[in-house]
C-alpha cells in the first residue's frame, strides 16, 4: 500500500502541530522529510528523530512497512 | 541465547559496529551503502552484520535500540544512529570527535576529502 506525501505530513503534524514540515518524493515508497520544531530543542539527533518515527505510527515497520525510505532531517527552529 | 542478548554481545563484540543490508563489500540498499561507505573511506575497522541474512537479527536490531530502520550504526556498544545522522556528523565532523574519544583509529585526512567534496 504505497502512502503519499501528503499523507506523511498529515501524521508528522499530528504530532507536530507547530513544526515546519517539508516532505518530498512521489514515488509512493521513498521520500525526504524535514522538521523543525521548538520540541527538539534539547534533544540529541536519535531522540529527535526517535520521535518523528514515533509520530509516523509504525509506518516505516518491518518488511511490511509501507514506507520503504525516509531520509529524514529534524531541526530546532532557528 | 536470547536474541537481546545475542545482540549484544554482537554491539559490544567489536569498538565499531554496523547492522546494515548486505554486507560491508555487497551493500543492498542505498541507505546501508552510504554508511559502509564512509567507515571504508575514513579506514574504520568495523564488524558488519548482515540483517538480511536472519529475520530474528533484523527484527531484533530494531527492538534493542527502538529505532526502525536500517542501517544502525553502534560505537563501542552505544547506538549512534542511522543513516542521516551518520551522515550529518560525518559532514559536521562530529564523528571525527566520537571516534577520538572512544579511540577508535580513521584516517583524517579522508575525513576531510568527504567533507571538501560535500562541502
Amino acid at each position: 500500500m504505497p502512502i503519499t506525501a501528503h499523507e506523511i505530513e498529515s501524521l508528522l503534524r499530528e504530532s507536530f502541530p507547530d513544526a515546519t514540515i517539508n516532505v518530498q518524493g512521489d514515488d509512493g515508497a521513498h521520500y525526504a522529510a524535514e522538521v523543525i520544531d521548538e520540541s527538539f530543542r534539547g534533544k540529541n539527533r536519535v531522540q529527535q528523530q526517535r520521535a518523528v518515527y514515533a509520530a509516523l505510527k509504525g509506518k516505516m515497520d518491518g518488511n511490511n512497512g509501507e514506507l520503504h525510505a525516509l531520509a529524514l532531517t529534524t531541526k530546532v527552529p532557528d | 541465547m536470547a536474541i537481546e542478548d545475542q545482540i549484544k554481545e554482537t554491539v559490544t563484540s567489536s569498538d565499531v559496529v554496523l547492522f546494515m543490508k548486505g554486507t560491508k563489500s555487497m551493500p543492498q540498499c542505498g541507505f546501508s551503502s552510504r554508511v559502509a561507505g564512509v567507515l571504508n573511506f575514513m579506514g574504520v575497522e568495523f564488524s558488519d552484520v548482515n540483517v538480511l541474512a536472519d529475520d530474528a537479527i533484523r527484527q531484533g536490531i530494531k527492538d534493542y535500540s527502538d529505532w526502525p530502520t536500517v542501517p544502525q550504526l553502534y560505537v563501542k556498544g552505544e547506538f549512534v544512529g542511522g543513516c542521516d545522522i551518520i551522515t550529518e556528523m560525518t559532514l559536521s565532523g562530529e564523528l571525527d570527535t566520537l571516534f577520538t574519544e572512544n579511540g577508535v583509529a580513521f584516517d583524517q585526512d579522508a575525513a576531510d576529502k568527504i567533507r571538501e567534496a560535500n562541502g
